[in-house]
């Protein structure tokens, strides 16, 4: 059996797979499904500072592989949050990475410090990609100067002893460029991907089928698209661990990801059609790592990336 | 709530004018369903390029006796998910997840009520129905739908409970028109002192007016788009008035189907009020 322990910059994590942000809440509802402790960890849904509605409905379309949302980051508040969902992941024994999303850098500095010193945060992602913000395709990671202050500002105000994850958007030129920034920003790594901006029309009313008009595209779809956004930044910036994710359904889904240089990977969308997808994927990765000779995950981690005759296993 | 998943064959599948009814073996979200709860189903098998689940309201489920452990769903072709669906066959394996959602809310005591069904819409009507008819609550049921073909469970609602009224909206069948048209004298025949639907949004929407022009409550569960059925993916959400007297975006697919009629905000669906707890945090981006 190979060792499934793997590390996010300093957190330890028991095995590498993690729910998305945004797909699973804050755990409470996939609990009645399967123990919330044995993930990696638990990733929650983006918190902002303040109480937010979300977008009108409709929120949802399905399409190939896939499905748009622009759900808008519906959410209680940080205090809320704090109060509820974090008490309960730490009752629930769950290791806990804390999304958080703000307008501008004021407010994310204010998420990081809320949360700093807090026992039951492992980790903090920093969404700076939502494609589901008023200004469309100007969220702060589209632009490395705006994505760079924000992770600067974050990193300063955090806690020391939780890393800063940057979640980046594949919708760039180049993503290794906002990678670059945010890493002379001091981010401890990177979250990758986010939802790609898309669209669908409803061809029966012959208008925008999702009441905010653009979404997020996830699930199988981007998956190719996650997959190579994780080996550029694994070349370009090989000391800085990735958190991969974009439509992972199987195991054989979470071993492209590693491959490629991801040292832990969230499933997302796969929850929706399969409430349990995360811990079968562990397992079915697992068995993958097994099946190819590997003794540790570690060792599978940008394996893709060898050069000819730097041949660790026999596959 | 505790919903589980599992892997239901298929007992039969039956056409029922419009619609086909699924029986399936699922004798752990028949054990734990109460009327208005829904299930969620896979479509597509294994390799699907649809990875959202289809939600179905409970027809019935049968925890013991004949069929032990079976549940029962009604199915129309609305698109590519529901056709695969309509496909399967005796012996065919689905993939359910349930029982989801919060029931409808039965009263302790006897208390007359109506149940106003739309289209298949009736089906969760029916084992509420028997839930009433079991505390001792006079029920008269309405049944409605735009043709014959789209009346669903007309029959069995004659067989339980004996008063049955059907309207369709071109005469095919009953009388002509719409439910609401022959609700107020259902209410007023029994004193009803709630009124139970399940249907289209707009009919939802002039049940809970009738109900209200009568000063008793409305109960109505809600089909709305969802993702996921469980709770994580905030699709599916109405403006609800709370219990604080503030309004939000609230889940159907957990804190409804079954939602007060005069506690949804029906003229506002599909905008973003103003008035939202959070609304004002939308803007400034």
């Amino acid at each position: 059996m190979a060792d499934m322990t793997t590390r996010l910059a300093t957190l330890e994590l028991p095995n590498p797979v993690l729910t998305a942000s945004g797909c699973s809440a804050a755990g409470r509802e996939l609990h009645q499904f399967f123990d919330v402790a044995t993930l990696g960890a638990v990733v929650t849904k983006s918190i902002m500072a303040k109480p937010r509605s979300g977008r009108p409905t409709p929120r949802m379309a399905e399409t190939p592989s896939g499905m748009l949302n622009s759900i808008g980051l519906q959410g209680p508040g940080i205090d809320s949050f704090i109060a509820n969902d974090l008490a309960w992941l730490a009752d629930h024994g769950a290791r806990t990475v804390v999304s958080i999303a703000g307008s501008h850098t004021d407010e994310y500095v204010e998420l990081a410090r809320r949360l700093s010193g807090h026992p039951a945060v492992s980790m903090i992602e920093v969404n700076i990609s939502c494609p589901n913000v008023e200004s469309r395709g100007q969220v702060f990671a589209c632009d490395a100067i705006a994505s760079s202050r924000v992770i600067g500002a974050v990193r300063r105000a955090a806690d020391p002893s939780q890393p800063v994850f940057a979640k980046l958007s594949p919708d760039v030129t180049d993503i290794t460029l906002i990678a670059r920034a945010c890493a002379d920003a001091g981010v401890d790594g990177f979250s990758l991907i986010n939802t790609l901006l898309g669209m669908v029309i409803d061809t029966d009313t012959m208008r925008p089928a999702l009441g905010g008009v653009t979404g997020g595209l996830s699930g199988p779809a981007i998956r190719p698209v996650a997959v190579r956004c994780v080996w550029q930044v694994r070349n370009a910036l090989p000391h800085l661990p990735i958190l991969g994710m974009g439509g992972i359904r199987t195991g054989l889904d979470a071993l492209q990801f590693v491959l490629a240089g991801a040292s832990a990977v969230s499933v997302g969308t796969a929850v929706f059609g399969d409430p349990s997808a995360p811990v079968r994927v562990l397992a079915e990765l697992e068995q993958a790592l097994d099946e190819r000779g590997f003794a540790s995950l570690t060792d599978a981690i940008g394996y893709a990336h060898r050069g000819a005759g730097q041949e660790l296993v026999n596959a | 709530m505790s919903a589980v998943q599992e892997s239901c064959e298929i007992f039969s599948v039956q056409q029922v004018g419009d619609y086909l009814q699924f029986t399936v073996v699922a004798p752990q979200i028949a054990k734990a369903a109460e009327p208005g709860h829904f299930v969620a189903v896979g479509v597509g098998g294994e390799n699907t390029a649809m990875p959202l689940r289809r939600a179905f309201a409970l027809y019935n489920a049968t925890p013991g006796g004949e069929f032990a452990g079976t549940i029962q769903f009604v199915v129309a072709e609305h698109g590519a998910g529901t056709r695969w669906l309509t496909q399967r066959r005796t012996g065919d394996v689905l993939d359910i997840v349930g029982p989801l959602g919060t029931p409808f809310p039965i009263p302790a005591g006897p208390s007359p009520a109506v149940l106003v069904g739309g289209g298949y819409g009736t089906a969760p009507l029916i084992p509420l129905a028997q839930a009433l008819l079991a505390n001792g609550s006079p029920v008269e049921i309405i049944v409605g739908a735009a043709t014959a073909d789209r009346l669903f469970g007309e029959i069995v609602a004659k067989r339980l409970v004996g008063a049955v009224t059907v309207t369709t909206d071109d005469g095919s069948a009953g009388q002509r028109g719409l439910v609401t048209d022959v609700l107020p004298a259902a209410i007023k025949r029994i004193n009803a002192e709630i009124v139970y639907g399940c249907g289209p949004m707009a009919m939802l929407r002039a049940v809970g007016d009738v109900a209200r022009e009568h000063a008793i409550r409305a109960q109505v569960a809600v089909e709305e788009a969802m993702a996921c059925g469980i709770g994580v993916c905030m699709t599916c959400v109405l403006p609800v008035r709370g219990d604080d007297g503030q309004s939000r975006f609230v889940r159907s697919c957990v804190e409804g189907p079954a939602f007060d009629a005069d506690r949804v905000r029906w003229a506002d669906v599909g905008t973003l009020p103003p008035d939202l707890v959070g609304a004002d945090s939308m803007g400034g981006h």
